[in-house]
């Protein structure tokens, strides 16, 4: 898994550099967007493969993000710093507030309640009429960094998304193989067992979603700014369910999966729709496939394929 | 008599209509091996539930070394040194042996959540964790997952994690269960050898290894003790062996 990791921080790295052959903007701020959903969707494979999860309103906290950097643009405030750190407290007291009241339910209930509040925020965004409504918010630049307009250029925008998908992939990666994350893989196992051995599951649930949706926060706060703009859109439930689809395409609980799912994901999306606008009938049934034929994801296939 | 380290006062828990705790009342001294047996049905695995936290009984007071624990959830007594077995062997499937007792020797440290230490070969956890599991037999199968232990093993495994919590009392759910002539023995040996270091509640059917095991032995039947006494004393009770013995005895 880490080889894959490598090859793939590697490449995109690179990509980047390929503009003597041909890599447009257009490749390139593609490759960005799918940085920004491998963030988002590996913020949920590390409450959703790791710990069990199943969280059906995760887009919520992409909106969370992507609103916080649209709303302080509008009031005049550009600072990147600033507007993550709001991004990420808001996030945080969302996740903390919703979380303890999704933690007392298990299995369905848990998809419905985190459902649920994630419809809560998206009719928010939609009475915001002060920053759009539904009709979205349009941010008239980028943030900024220390008042330097840097992540205008589109390179070193990409590097950025590229830094943040390297720290959040290295942070929950540090986090599973922790103390904290052997209890959090217990638990989506055996939780009855977990709590016996002294150990408050709830707590450690709880933990763990409020760091996921901290994650998610930052995928939205870099997707409003790639795209200058934020509509309720981007935390409708059908998102939420898309991410989830990353997640389990790519193979759950492996982080690379994650990673491999949204860009499998985006690509398919991309390309099949320029085939034919009846794309989703390929997409359905190929996703199917997938989680039919490989248990575990595309990761599984790859793993498979390096041990025939 | 020294204080008890639990000391359960008159629980009472009902399933519906079903009295399955009826006024339980019984005591563990330090170091004190007490058996509790009975039929099938009796309640007894309810009333573990009730004692490690599981379930909260309507009525009555559970007191751990002196505390009153009624209202504790299950991880806080763990945390104050009740371990608990099961019944059928509770683990996590896609963990080895070694991160099974390791994830238990990882509560008692002194960070069990820490975020920043490394699981994986945890040099402060390595030494309790191998030692509970060499205590148990089972150095040779400590790297095999979860689902290739034989039953036995799986038994061990079961009383290396308790073992691991370095707890003060241990509540033992038919930890021989299923298990055969030579593997009960094992246990029963392995249990000898716990005995004085620690308080044990055994619940167990096999009869043989109540006898040689219990200091005091408690009977339930339809939730209730109907006897409590020496393993001799319990044996000639009239009322257990027209209710439970008497059946083999006769």
């Amino acid at each position: 898994m880490l080889v894959t990791l490598v090859i793939l921080f590697a490449v995109l790295a690179a990509l980047p550099w390929l503009g003597a052959l041909g890599v447009k903007g257009y490749v390139l701020s593609f490759a960005t967007r799918m940085m920004i959903f491998a963030i988002a969707a590996v913020s949920l494979d590390f409450i959703l493969g790791f710990g069990g999860l199943v969280s059906f309103g995760h887009a919520a906290y992409m909106g969370i993000g992507a609103y916080a950097a649209g709303i302080l643009v509008a009031e005049g405030q550009e600072d990147a710093l600033l507007g993550l750190a709001v991004a990420l407290l808001v996030a945080a007291g969302f996740a903390a507030a919703t979380g303890a009241v999704a933690m007392r339910t298990k299995g369905v209930a848990f998809i419905m309640i985190t459902l649920a509040f994630g419809q809560m925020a998206y009719f928010v965004a939609n009475a915001l009429s002060e920053y759009g409504g539904s009709d979205g918010l349009t941010l008239w630049t980028r943030s900024t960094v220390f008042g330097q307009k840097l992540l205008k250029s589109e390179t070193v925008f990409y590097y950025v998304v590229l830094g943040c998908l390297v720290a959040c992939t290295a942070l929950v990666l540090a986090l599973t193989g922790s103390r904290f994350g052997r209890a959090l893989r217990a638990s989506r196992e055996n939780p009855a067992r977990v709590a016996a051995l002294g150990y408050d599951v709830d707590r450690i649930r709880l933990a763990a979603y409020v760091v996921s949706a901290m994650l998610c926060a930052v995928a939205g706060f870099l997707l409003a700014n790639q795209s200058s703009f934020v509509s309720p859109g981007v935390m409708s439930w059908q998102r939420s369910g898309e991410l989830i689809v990353m997640v389990v395409l790519g193979g759950m609980g492996t982080v690379a999966g994650a990673i491999v799912g949204a860009f499998a994901f985006l690509l398919l999306e991309e390309l099949l729709s320029l085939v034919t606008v009846h794309w989703k009938l390929v997409f359905g049934p190929f996703l199917v496939l997938v989680v039919l034929l490989g248990r575990g994801g595309l990761m599984g296939f790859l793993r498979g394929g390096g041990r025939g | 008599m020294a204080e008890p380290i639990l000391a359960l006062e008159s629980l009472t828990k009902r399933f519906g209509a079903l009295l399955v705790s009826d006024a339980v009342s019984l005591t563990i001294a330090p170091g004190e091996l007490h058996a509790v047996i009975g039929p099938n049905g009796a309640g007894k695995t309810t009333l573990i539930g009730q004692i490690a936290g599981a379930l909260a009984p309507d009525s009555g007071r559970i007191l751990f070394n002196g505390r009153d624990v009624t209202q504790l959830p299950a991880h806080a007594r763990a945390r104050l040194g009740l371990a608990r077995s099961f019944q059928i062997s509770s683990v996590i499937p896609s963990f080895s042996a070694y991160d099974n007792v390791a994830l238990a020797a990882q509560s008692r440290s002194g960070q069990p959540l820490s975020p920043l230490r490394l699981a994986r070969r945890d040099p402060e956890l390595d030494g309790r964790t191998r030692e509970a599991l060499a205590e148990l037999g089972l150095s040779a199968r400590a790297d095999k997952p979860a689902g290739e232990l034989s039953h036995g093993e799986r038994r061990a495994r079961e009383l290396a994690i308790a073992l691991a919590l370095e707890p003060t009392l241990m509540v033992l759910d038919e930890p021989m269960a299923g298990t055969g002539h030579d593997e009960s023995r094992r246990l029963v040996e392995i249990l000898q050898g716990l005995k004085r270091r620690v308080a044990i509640l055994l619940v167990e059917h096999d009869m043989d290894a109540v006898f040689a095991l219990a200091d005091r032995v408690s009977v339930l039947v339809y939730g209730r003790v109907i006897a409590c006494g020496s393993p001799d004393a319990v044996r000639a009770d009239p009322a257990v062996r027209a209710a439970y013995l008497g059946e083999e005895a006769g």
